[in-house]
């Protein structure tokens, strides 16, 4: 049908312009077709084809396509497919069409063959992002989206100043692996880290992510880390500095995510927690490694896609997400529940499930390199997930007390939407080649060894009855109503506090000064009114003797000063 | 013929005086008097060309050779101040027949023009003559005829202004006839060119320091420096409209010519600015002289009273660009002697047309005028911003010139001076203005028409000289530095 080949953004770019002319159920039907000719088209395309084009003296490469940026492109479109269909009942235009672009930048990222190509799409993916949040249209994620594009564009800043001094020290803007030295290539890495939520660099995701549409934070949990993860993958895998970081990651978020109330944040906090594995895995740089971590992006979007419908479905439906609110929704909402339990047991890495086949492959690559504290690290993790994402998410939103909520469960196109990734996460976890097969490396893995499964078993037997037992001691945190802040607590109370204190400080000085400063020139006013007045010293009709006088001194004084 | 000018200029003044006694019509006499104080004026526009022409006039009276007889010298100084003050008399006198008949009795109409010519006369003779001692009789003669034009002023309070101008102005003229005197006591002459031959060789004698101090504060006191101003503010305030105007606009300027005669002529720049410390004391003064006068102009209740502490400061302006002592500074002060008459007589003008319509110069009184006597407010309001130094005015061109002395001098602090004298110049102008401007007359005098003719005219010529002298001083700025040259300070 289509003979000539389009570079993987293209069709929705094409869509989301047609899109714009278009109302009701055709655009429903045109944004289906959008990853389906994307798909079909990526299909297509011969690997070797590459794209260039000379601006100056600058050698542009806009599409490039490897193994590596092919299995991003594939589940960017399968995400794109289930996050249209799950949003096919919105009829928001904003929403539409900034989901193709983001879609489309994206795809873009990931197919771009140099640094500036790789920024311009770095911005797309900004600009059409943030309309997602910006689309709740609340107050609070206007000023969430505010802080998330401020987040984006300095990334996106340091992205272009790295390039720049990346190009004048080493004459090339390719975009493949980059020795990490210099500050060039230090303002990529941080670049990159931003947008893939490092610590102390992520507040934007948590902050953000939560206050977006229900179907806008699928898209964003899909894209904007995975292709940070693809950048890393790409430009710095085997940097040592990403292992500890990721195992950084891994950790934090889950006392976070613990004490979190509101479940789509507790979800970010675990979408931050599952990138640490996956940079984790870049950074030991294995061809094991990094097949573990691009298989782990690509679970990872599946099954936390699932997770993040389902809590959508939930808030859809109810208009309700923080886990205080909710409870013993399954008595309605049966089939949520089940999808919502699939995502559960993937992201906590039940056998059987994708999430550990994935994982897996990071585990045994960091034992393999030896990195036993690392190990140790991400086992930790691997439970606190199982905590706060396999337990916490379903309890508190289907089981535990009874809220009187009775919803229905939602419209059969979330439904659908939810099934994809659910189905895929099953199929996955039980034939894992299905996957391994578009790995970027050929390696020999099975995950189903004996010793993998029965750690794994035991790491989540233990976890659960920990989490039981807490429970029922009532030491489990309760679900409280807050906003709760971590890193971002410097910039959003700390910083205003300071700041306000600061302007306090300087409008009392300031105040101060310029009373002091008016009062002595009303003084100074008075006194020269006093003289000058009509009647004053000054200007009085003064006696004869009175100007006598005066002539007389003048005289006085002229003669002494001659005379000296 | 010709050759008879210089006296003729001082003679016709004062043979008109007593003929207009005979004449005694007052329409006649006006007219009398415009006659021949436009003859003077002819005269002294002939006599700065032959000046040009042919440098110093020499005329001797009687044709009694210098010594013995009395020497008239007209040289640039002398014809430069001349034009001014005949210029500005006959300008005045074209209003001074309407405005007297609002402001005098009847029975003194004739009075004013025969006071009014024999002061004329005598500022003349000031300027044309050679003589030292005949500097001081002439100086009688315009002191007396305007204290009795001072105290011809319908205000009771004119006669005691009047008298205190009397007693203050007596004693002053005893100072320069002290100082006078002295000098004759030295050198055993009068006339000024000799003297300025002989003073150098006594620059070290006490008596001659004594003689210049007693000079120069007489004359000091003559033209009003800041702290021997009491007389002026009442005085100007209290006269008739017409001498207001033309005493504020010429006789400090004969004061001040007094000052640079003796100062530069008589005993030369070196013993002026370096044996005496005049350079101090004229700075000193000036400085305090334009601040403090401007500072009580803006407390003035008056507008008449208000502009004669602004006559006062500009004076000081002079003084102390006199005081730069350096030949910007000199001709920034014989620039002002022009350009402060222009504005002076034609804002004390003013004054004298609210003074016949409103029959009051208190600022309350000005409110809604700016409706009623358009061409007059419009007037003030240019004369205001001359007197501020606005550009295209006349005042911009001498205070232009005084900052760049004081900064040729180094002197950036009086720069700043002499700037903020300008902003508080702004702020008494704008008091004016924005009462006649912006408030509405409560008492309803809705009935004030415009001046007649006769006012407006002389006003407006003066305006129009302060606009075309703002915009093109090239008449003013070459003849004072010629004068500054033949002062001897400029290279």
């Amino acid at each position: 049908m289509l003979i000539f080949e389009l570079p993987p953004f293209a069709p929705f770019l094409i869509i989301a312009f047609i899109v714009l002319f278009t109302r009701g159920r055709v655009s429903s039907a045109l944004m289906l077709m959008a990853p389906i000719w994307g798909a079909f088209n990526l299909w297509q395309i011969n690997p070797q084809t590459v794209w260039q084009i000379t601006l100056f003296e600058l050698q542009l490469n806009p599409f490039r396509i490897d193994k590596l940026s092919l299995i991003f492109g594939y589940i960017f479109h399968l995400a794109a497919f289930f996050s249209i269909i799950y949003a096919l009942h919105v009829r928001d235009r904003v929403q539409q069409i900034s989901c193709l672009i983001y879609t489309a930048a994206a795809l873009g990222a990931v197919f771009v063959g140099d640094l500036l190509s790789l920024f311009i799409c770095w911005e797309f993916m900004a600009l059409s992002s943030v309309f997602l949040i910006w689309s709740r249209r609340s107050q609070k994620s206007f000023f969430s989206g505010l802080r998330y594009i401020v987040y984006q564009f300095i990334s996106g800043l340091l992205l272009l100043i790295g390039t720049l001094l990346y190009w004048h020290k080493n004459g090339s803007i390719e975009f493949s692996h980059i020795e990490f030295q210099g500050l060039g290539a230090t303002l990529i890495f941080i670049a990159f880290g931003i947008k893939c939520a490092f610590p102390m660099l992520h507040t934007w995701l948590t902050d953000a992510y939560p206050e977006a549409t229900p179907s806008g934070t699928v898209f964003l949990s899909a894209l904007t880390t995975k292709v940070a993860v693809y950048a890393l993958a790409r430009s710095f895998a085997g940097s040592e500095l990403l292992i500890y970081i990721g195992a950084i990651m891994t950790c934090f978020p889950i006392f976070y995510a613990v004490i979190e109330n509101d479940l789509r944040r507790v979800l970010a906090y675990s979408l931050i927690n599952q990138v640490g594995f996956m940079v984790v895995g870049i950074g030991i740089g294995t061809e094991l490694a990094l097949n573990g971590a691009v298989s782990h992006a690509f679970n990872d979007v599946l099954f936390k896609g699932l997770l993040f419908m389902s809590m959508g479905a939930v808030m859809h439906m109810t208009g309700r997400i923080n886990g205080s609110d909710l409870g013993a929704l399954y008595k309605t909402m049966p089939k949520t529940t089940v999808l919502c339990l699939i995502g559960a047991a993937s992201i906590s890495a039940f056998p059987l499930f994708n999430g550990f086949v994935s994982k897996s492959m990071v585990m045994t690559s960091v034992l393999n390199q030896e990195y036993y504290g690392i190990w140790l690290a991400l086992l930790f993790a691997s439970a606190g997930v199982f905590h706060h994402a396999g337990i916490k998410i379903p309890y508190f939103a289907f089981f535990g007390k009874d809220s009187g909520l009775r919803a229905e469960d939602p419209p059969l196109n979330m439904l659908i939407a939810m099934l994809i990734p659910a189905a895929l996460c099953l199929a996955i976890g039980i034939y894992p080649n299905i996957l391994y097969q578009f790995l970027p490396y050929s390696h020999d893995y099975s995950p189903y060894d004996q010793s993998h499964v029965l750690a794994q078993t035991q790491l989540l037997f233990f976890a659960a009855l920990a989490f039981v037992w807490l429970n029922i001691k009532g030491i489990y945190p309760a679900e409280l109503h807050s906003t709760n802040l971590d890193f971002d607590w410097f910039y959003r109370r700390l910083l205003p506090s300071l700041w306000s204190t600061l302007i306090n400080k300087i409008f009392f000085v300031d105040r101060f000064v310029r009373q002091v400063v008016l009062n002595r020139l009303r003084l100074i006013l008075l006194i020269i009114k006093r003289f000058h007045r009509p009647n004053g010293i000054f200007s009085n009709a003064q006696t004869i003797s009175n100007m006598t006088l005066s002539i007389v001194i003048i005289l006085a004084c002229y003669l002494a000063l001659s005379f000296i | 013929m010709s050759s008879q000018l210089p006296i003729l200029q001082v003679i016709i003044p004062l043979i008109s005086a007593p003929l207009c006694l005979i004449i005694s019509r007052p329409k006649l006499v006006w007219l009398f008097t415009l006659i021949a104080s436009t003859i003077s004026f002819i005269i002294s526009i002939i006599l700065i060309h032959q000046v040009m022409q042919s440098g110093t006039i020499i005329y001797s009276l009687g044709d009694w050779e210098a010594p013995i007889g009395i020497e008239y010298r007209i040289d640039y100084l002398n014809a430069y101040l001349l034009l001014i003050v005949t210029g500005i008399s006959s300008i005045i006198l074209l209003s001074a027949h309407t405005s007297i008949t609002a402001e005098l009795s009847h029975n003194k109409y004739v009075l004013f023009y025969v006071l009014f010519l024999l002061c004329l006369s005598g500022m003349l003779g000031i300027i044309a003559t050679g003589d030292a001692f005949n500097v001081f009789v002439f100086l009688e003669i315009a002191s007396l005829s305007s204290y009795s034009l001072i105290a011809l002023g319908k205000d009771r309070r004119a006669l005691t202004a009047a008298l205190r101008y009397l007693l203050v102005g007596t004693l002053g003229a005893t100072f320069i006839l002290i100082g006078i005197g002295l000098m004759y006591m030295m050198t055993g002459t009068l006339n000024m060119h000799d003297l300025s031959e002989r003073l150098p060789n006594l620059s070290e004698s006490r008596t001659l320091i004594i003689a210049f101090s007693f000079f120069t504060v007489g004359v000091c006191l003559k033209l009003a420096l800041f702290p021997l101003h009491w007389w002026l503010p009442n005085a100007y305030a209290y006269a008739p409209s017409v001498v207001s105007a033309f005493l504020a606009a010429t006789a400090t300027k004969v004061a001040i010519y007094i000052l640079l005669r003796f100062i530069f002529t008589v005993f030369g720049i070196e013993f002026s600015f370096s044996i005496l410390p005049l350079q101090k004391i004229l700075l000193a003064l000036g400085l305090v002289g334009i601040l403090t006068a401007s500072t009580i102009a803006i407390y003035q209740n008056n507008v008449k009273q208000l502009f004669a502490y602004s006559s006062i400061s500009q004076i000081a302006y002079i003084i102390l660009a006199l005081g730069m002592n350096n030949s910007t500074g000199l001709v920034a002060a014989l620039l002002h002697l022009f350009n402060h008459a222009l504005m002076k007589g034609a804002l004390f003008l003013a004054l004298s047309a609210v003074m016949y319509r409103v029959g009051s110069t208190q600022l309350t009184d000005f409110s809604g005028l700016g409706k009623s006597m358009p061409w007059t407010m419009a007037a003030i309001v240019i004369g205001g911003l001359s007197l501020i130094g606005i550009p295209l005015t006349v005042g911009f061109i001498s205070k232009w010139y005084m900052l760049i002395a004081s900064l040729e001098n180094n002197l950036w602090p009086v720069t700043v001076l002499i700037l903020l004298g300008s902003i508080l110049t702004g702020i008494y102008v704008w008091r004016i203005v924005e009462t006649a401007y912006f408030t509405t007359n409560k008492t309803g005098l809705n009935h004030i028409k415009e001046a007649p003719f006769s006012l407006l005219l002389p006003t407006w010529l003066l305006i129009l000289a302060n606009l075309y002298f703002g915009i093109n001083p090239r008449f003013t700025i070459t003849i004072t530095k010629l004068t500054a040259q033949s002062l001897g300070a400029m290279p």
